[in-house]
């Protein structure tokens, strides 16, 4: 790991549905403990793009290059199907929007979080309980929880316990699709604070997908702006919002609601 | 510490028929470490456009602006805000934070953000609150339902926290009374001492000359006046 490489590298990431782009051309850097974000309306490609960057969805053409603990940076579109899955289980995180899509509802919340662990080898179950328990904490679920399922959670329990699973294994880097989404507004700041929190503690990077760009003003880094599959705009988040370039972000910022 | 040569700014309007507005032309100034450079100039005329720029929060149109050897109009995002990090504090006149995060968080952040173990920062950060007569009962609470005056004085503390070797300050005497506004003026003659090059701007005539050590007039850098 070396913090003058960058963490990921996307070169030239396309994606057609038929005639219809998905995305089109993108590429970024992204370093260590940087958090991006990518906004847009609905249908602007950065799902889509989301997808294709976290081997969800086989892109066209272009590269998405990770660099890896054990060989440096590494195309993850050409390495073989256990390799990517590996991957996916130690150094990349990705949390759903719907926290029923990135968990397993008929496992206990302590389930949830230790089955990451057992599948990158932990074996001991008085310890995998112990870090399992110390997750819950740390997303703010009571520990005596811990054997209830999911489905008794709140949306707002739910989504921190998605968290918790996705980032007990200690990944360094996070997609995140609409993390914040759909939640109350006294919940999200709560996320807010526990995204910003681990972000820094973990020394984690992160690729945010919303559309709600008070979130991206406090979570993100940089920002890129996505239309038609297109990235339009880029740079830091709080340049591109205050002094918006792009006839489209300029839309986008005058569109928000001010409180 | 701080130099911006020749720099002018213009807003495109995409949505509005591409209307091009230039705002400012040929702004020139120089802020050596140790000194206060005031920005004056009537309301509109372009003082916390230019500030914004030095902050890299605004693209310049043309020109230079050097912070700490860093060309901020030229600079990379991650260049920006390792020079944010490390080099170039702001002291804003509105306080955007996470909801929920407790006021000595938010203004241990900075140090936080440097790798200062958390003990030291929140020492720190309440060494500073204390002196700026934040209430301790507050300290717990997240400063989003605090008075104007509250968070003037957080932002300050924040903006005080680590001791940046150049720093941009927006009205950092408004909406505070007098006790609290002698507070501000020693920390700015502190960090003055210790060599910090401090751009600012202060409607606060008293604060200004106490201070400042020139005052630069931006609307000299007004594209009609060059013309």
């Amino acid at each position: 790991m070396n913090s003058d490489r960058a963490l990921l590298s996307v070169r030239g990431l396309t994606k057609r549905y038929g005639a219809h782009v998905g995305c089109a051309d993108v590429a970024f850097d992204l370093y260590p403990g940087e958090v991006m974000g990518i906004v847009g309306e609905s249908g602007s490609g950065k799902s889509t793009l989301l997808g294709c960057m976290a081997g969800h969805l086989a892109p066209d053409s272009g590269q998405v290059i990770f660099d890896t603990r054990a060989a440096g940076p590494r195309d993850i579109l050409t390495m073989s199907e256990p390799e990517r899955r590996m991957l996916t289980r130690t150094d990349w995180a990705f949390v759903h929007q719907h926290a029923r899509d990135g968990l397993r509802m008929g496992v206990s919340a302590g389930g949830n979080v230790g089955e990451r662990l057992m599948a990158v080898g932990a074996r001991n179950y008085g310890a995998i309980r112990a870090r399992v328990a110390d997750w819950l904490e740390r997303v703010e679920i009571d520990a005596g929880r811990i054997d209830d399922r999911p489905a008794t959670f709140s949306g707002g329990m739910q989504q921190r316990l998605q968290i918790a699973r996705n980032l007990v294994t200690g990944p360094r880097l996070a997609f995140m699709d609409e993390p914040t989404g759909g939640l109350d507004v006294s919940v999200q700041a709560r996320l807010l604070d526990l995204l910003r929190g681990l972000v820094r503690d973990m020394g984690l990077s992160a690729v945010i997908v919303t559309h709600d760009l008070a979130v991206v003003r406090l979570l993100a880094d940089r920002l890129m702006v996505m239309k038609s599959g297109r990235v339009v705009e880029t740079g830091l988040t709080d340049q591109v919002l205050d002094d918006p370039q792009h006839g489209y972000t300029q839309l986008l910022v005058s569109s928000v609601l001010q409180v | 510490m701080i130099r911006v040569q020749d720099v002018s700014k213009t807003f495109t309007l995409h949505n509005q028929g591409g209307a091009v507005i230039r705002v400012m032309e040929g702004a020139m100034l120089q802020v050596a470490p140790g000194e206060c450079v005031a920005l004056t100039g009537p309301s509109g005329a372009g003082k916390s456009t230019l500030m914004r720029m030095v902050y890299g929060n605004y693209l310049a149109a043309s020109g230079v602006i050097e912070v700490g050897g860093v060309d901020v109009t030229r600079a990379t995002p991650r260049e920006i805000l390792a020079l944010r990090r490390h080099t170039l504090g702001h002291v804003s006149q509105f306080l955007r934070v996470v909801p929920r995060v407790p006021t000595l968080d938010v203004v241990a952040e900075p140090l936080r953000a440097l790798g200062t173990p958390a003990e030291a920062a929140h020492a720190a950060a309440a060494a500073l609150l204390r002196r700026l007569n934040v209430p301790e009962a507050l300290w717990r609470l997240s400063p989003t339902t605090f008075s104007g005056g509250e968070q003037q004085r957080v932002n300050i503390a924040r903006g005080f926290a680590h001791p940046y070797p150049a720093l941009l300050l927006d009205e950092p005497t408004a909406s505070l009374d007098a006790a609290n506004r002698a507070v501000v003026l020693d920390l700015i003659d502190e960090a003055k001492t210790r060599g910090a090059a401090i751009l600012g701007i202060f409607h606060d005539e008293g604060a200004r000359n106490r201070v400042c050590d020139r005052c630069v007039d931006v609307a000299a850098f007004c594209p009609g006046r060059a013309a």
